[in-house]
């Protein structure tokens, strides 16, 4: 059963695997969770914001995201990138918009949707008294949510964020099918080139498996020391 | 008494992890008599009933119920514990099933009875604790007096020799907390045997035969009715007393 | 905008041969729903029988259910449909992987199993959670009475544990159907992967991507509507008892 298998193809593609695929993954969510991550924080604010008709946007914005699969979001904005550049560009013709482009608009327009929905539930979490309070004190909507509101909601929400860091690095996998290599691109490309697939997606999950219970178990950590901090 | 006791407590010693909750505890309780445990809380009152019908281990001591040693490797606890019924002070009434099904299913599970013959044991201890008309209820919708009520039925429609009373009335409602005692005298006037955890003193004096005074995991009164109220012979008894028979 | 936009597309043959594009829209629909349907029930048996495990008072059961979730919550959705579907055939004994890259169908199979046991991981933490969310006093309860342990989980707990993770549950099967469409990269021909063909074919881009789009709000829509009438059906009236 195991008698042709040559996990030397491993060793010797161990440099083109981690530098190229698993530095690209690390960095397309790296950048993913940083931007997402303030995009949905803002537009948690906005939700919550007592004006007008935005606030709808957002909440509409928000639910289609999170009610459509991401394959099919990938597509969507590989293909609307383009004509929303021509749009704002005034060319005559779609902007040319690289794979890796709008696969970074999309997992970051994604991931601010995630993040909006946990930034909203930290910042209801915290009691109004909390908002009340800095406004009695003469801070304005913002910064009482600068410096009162949003530190405490995001405190408490770290292991949430965390955790969908962490869903965010597995998902980046998906950029598979605008074939784009990230780490399982490149595990894919030696398979297919060496013939070698058991040995490739073995190894790819391994190593996915790896980084993500380790990062899941920081995360376990962090919330039970902050249990005893409260 | 000659006879053997009911419940047969024998330098009973239980840990939960380092800490010592019971500490050789020794005590009887015959057929027909009834016990009142009390004590301040963290005593091991509630622990030590547990004990009685195997809810909790024990290391080291022996307890016989009805002639069976709980350490006995042999017996089949579940058909013991469907002897020994127990009333929890939140009820524990299983919220999705009705009142009648609450009563049943015991019975055909355990005793293997037919949905008939238990339903007309239901319905003839729900009539007994005055809740006939609420048998096709579901818990949620009684109040917590009648919960307990129909708590203390489902433990009798075990036919059970001898019934555990784990702070029954602590989590009522003043109002509501003579319509259980009610009941409990009741069985104790027909001569079921009964072990009761309770802070209810007014019971005690009607109807306990004996009253077991606990502190910090250790029996330190164990008289009858007439001695433990009338002269305790420990100061933490008499401390206790004092501070709950302004009630 | 310089995209000729034609919503008649959708009556035209596509060069499939098998029907108009709208035809080929449902067909990817009827994979979608038949992969999730198989998926979901898999991971809800899969699920409870892991979920309850991780609950017993046997520890060597409770490590390995535990293991179980850790595996299946690791490694990402796209992998594991790749183990399934190119890795599996190749590591069993010869004559069954052989059968097995013979088979018809064979996406679908592996995307059931694949989908299947990676949300089976995540029914079995909800279960586990909404055990031990009830109050420690109802199994309790059922043991004083002489129940087996078996049967508490049956008629005490379960019943009960169930009802609470109805909503969870639902996000959790709303998750399973977006998840089938990760399948397209293994061969399964569902809705977005037709809806990719149908682009491809006729380079009608937004029209093949919002038809999609309709129909997997529709299908959430269903969904949420059901799972809330189940939800009322199977609502216990007033709350446990007890404080």
């Amino acid at each position: 059963m195991f008698g042709n298998l040559d996990f030397d193809v491993i060793r010797r593609s161990a440099g083109y695997l981690f530098f190229d695929g698993m530095s690209f993954t690390l960095t397309l969510t790296a950048l993913t969770t940083v931007i997402g991550g303030a995009i949905g924080t803002v537009l948690a604010m906005i939700r919550l914001a007592p004006i007008p008709v935005l606030p709808k946007v957002v909440t509409a914005y928000v639910n289609l995201t999170r009610s459509l699969p991401l394959v099919l979001l990938i597509f969507w904005f590989y293909f609307l990138v383009p004509y929303v550049g021509q749009w704002l560009t005034g060319a005559d013709r779609p902007v040319h918009v690289g794979a890796f482009s709008s696969s970074l608009i999309t997992f970051t327009m994604v991931e601010a949707a995630y993040f909006c929905e946990i930034m909203r539930a930290g910042i209801q979490s915290i009691a109004a008294s909390q908002t009340n309070a800095a406004r009695a004190v003469g801070l304005s909507y913002l910064q009482a949510m600068r410096y009162v509101v949003l530190p405490q909601a995001f405190r408490n929400m770290v292991p949430l964020l965390l955790t969908q860091t962490i869903v965010m690095f597995q998902d980046t996998s998906l950029v598979y099918v605008v074939s784009i290599t990230d780490f399982l691109g490149a595990a894919s490309k030696v398979a297919q080139r060496d013939g070698r697939l058991v040995e490739m997606y073995l190894f790819a999950a391994v190593v996915y498996f790896c980084f993500s219970f380790a990062a899941s178990m920081l995360v376990r950590h962090l919330q039970r020391r902050n249990e005893f901090v409260h | 008494m000659l006879e053997k006791p009911m419940i047969d407590i024998t330098l009973v010693n239980k840990l939960y992890g380092s800490f010592q909750v019971l500490t050789d505890c020794t005590t009887k309780v015959a057929k027909g008599e009834v016990v009142v445990v009390c004590g301040p809380s963290g005593s091991g009152k509630s622990t030590l009933i547990k004990c009685v019908n195997a809810l909790e281990p024990f290391q080291s001591g022996r307890i016989i119920v009805d002639g069976v040693n709980l350490s006995d490797p042999k017996i089949d606890l579940n058909r013991l514990r469907a002897r020994v019924g127990m009333v929890f002070q939140h009820f524990e009434l299983f919220p999705h099933l009705k009142i009648t099904e609450n009563l049943c299913l015991a019975q055909e599970k355990v005793l293997g009875r037919s949905r008939e013959e238990a339903m007309v044991k239901a319905m003839g201890l729900l009539e007994r604790v005055g809740l006939k008309d609420h048998a096709h209820k579901r818990p949620g919708q009684l109040s917590g007096g009648q919960q307990q009520r129909v708590a203390i039925a489902r433990a009798l429609a075990m036919d059970p020799v001898a019934m555990l009373f784990d702070e029954p009335t602590s989590a009522l409602d003043p109002e509501m907390i003579n319509e259980v005692l009610d009941v409990m005298i009741e069985l104790a006037k027909e001569g079921m045997t009964m072990m009761v955890v309770t802070h209810e003193m007014g019971f005690a004096r009607k109807v306990a035969h004996r009253v077991i005074f606990m502190d910090k995991g250790e029996i330190v009164e164990d008289a009858p009715k007439e001695d433990f109220f009338g002269k305790p012979h420990s100061d933490r008894a008499q401390t206790f007393l004092s501070k709950i028979l302004t009630h | 905008m310089s995209y000729n936009w034609n919503w008649h597309i959708f009556w035209e043959l596509s060069p499939e041969g098998n029907g108009t594009y709208l035809d080929m829209l449902f067909s990817g629909l009827y994979w979608t729903l038949a992969t999730s349907l198989s998926a979901w029930v898999l991971a809800l048996v899969a699920g409870s029988i892991v979920g309850i495990a991780r609950t017993l008072p046997i520890k060597p059961l409770q490590w390995l259910a535990a293991a179980y979730v850790e595996v299946f919550r690791n490694v990402p959705l796209l992998v594991q449909l790749f183990l399934w579907y190119f890795v599996l055939p190749e590591v069993v004994p010869h004559a069954f992987g052989l059968w097995l890259k013979q088979m018809p169908n064979a996406a679908f199979y592996s995307s059931v199993v694949g989908v299947g046991f990676f949300t089976s991981a995540r029914v079995a933490e909800q279960l586990r959670a909404g055990i031990i969310a009830l109050p420690p006093g109802q199994p309790m309860a059922g043991k004083a009475l002489g129940l087996s342990l078996a049967q508490v989980y049956r008629y005490v707990l379960l019943p009960v544990a169930y009802r609470i993770i109805l909503p969870p549950l639902t996000s959790e099967f709303l998750n399973t159907i977006k998840n089938t469409s990760v399948a397209l990269t293994i061969g399964l021909l569902e809705l977005t992967a037709r809806a990719r063909s149908m682009q491809e074919f006729s380079f009608q881009v937004f029209e093949a991507f919002t038809a999609a789009t309709v129909l997997y709000l529709l299908i959430n829509l269903v969904v949420v509507v059901a799972m809330q009438l189940l939800e009322r059906r199977l609502a216990i009236s007033g709350h446990f008892g007890g404080k």
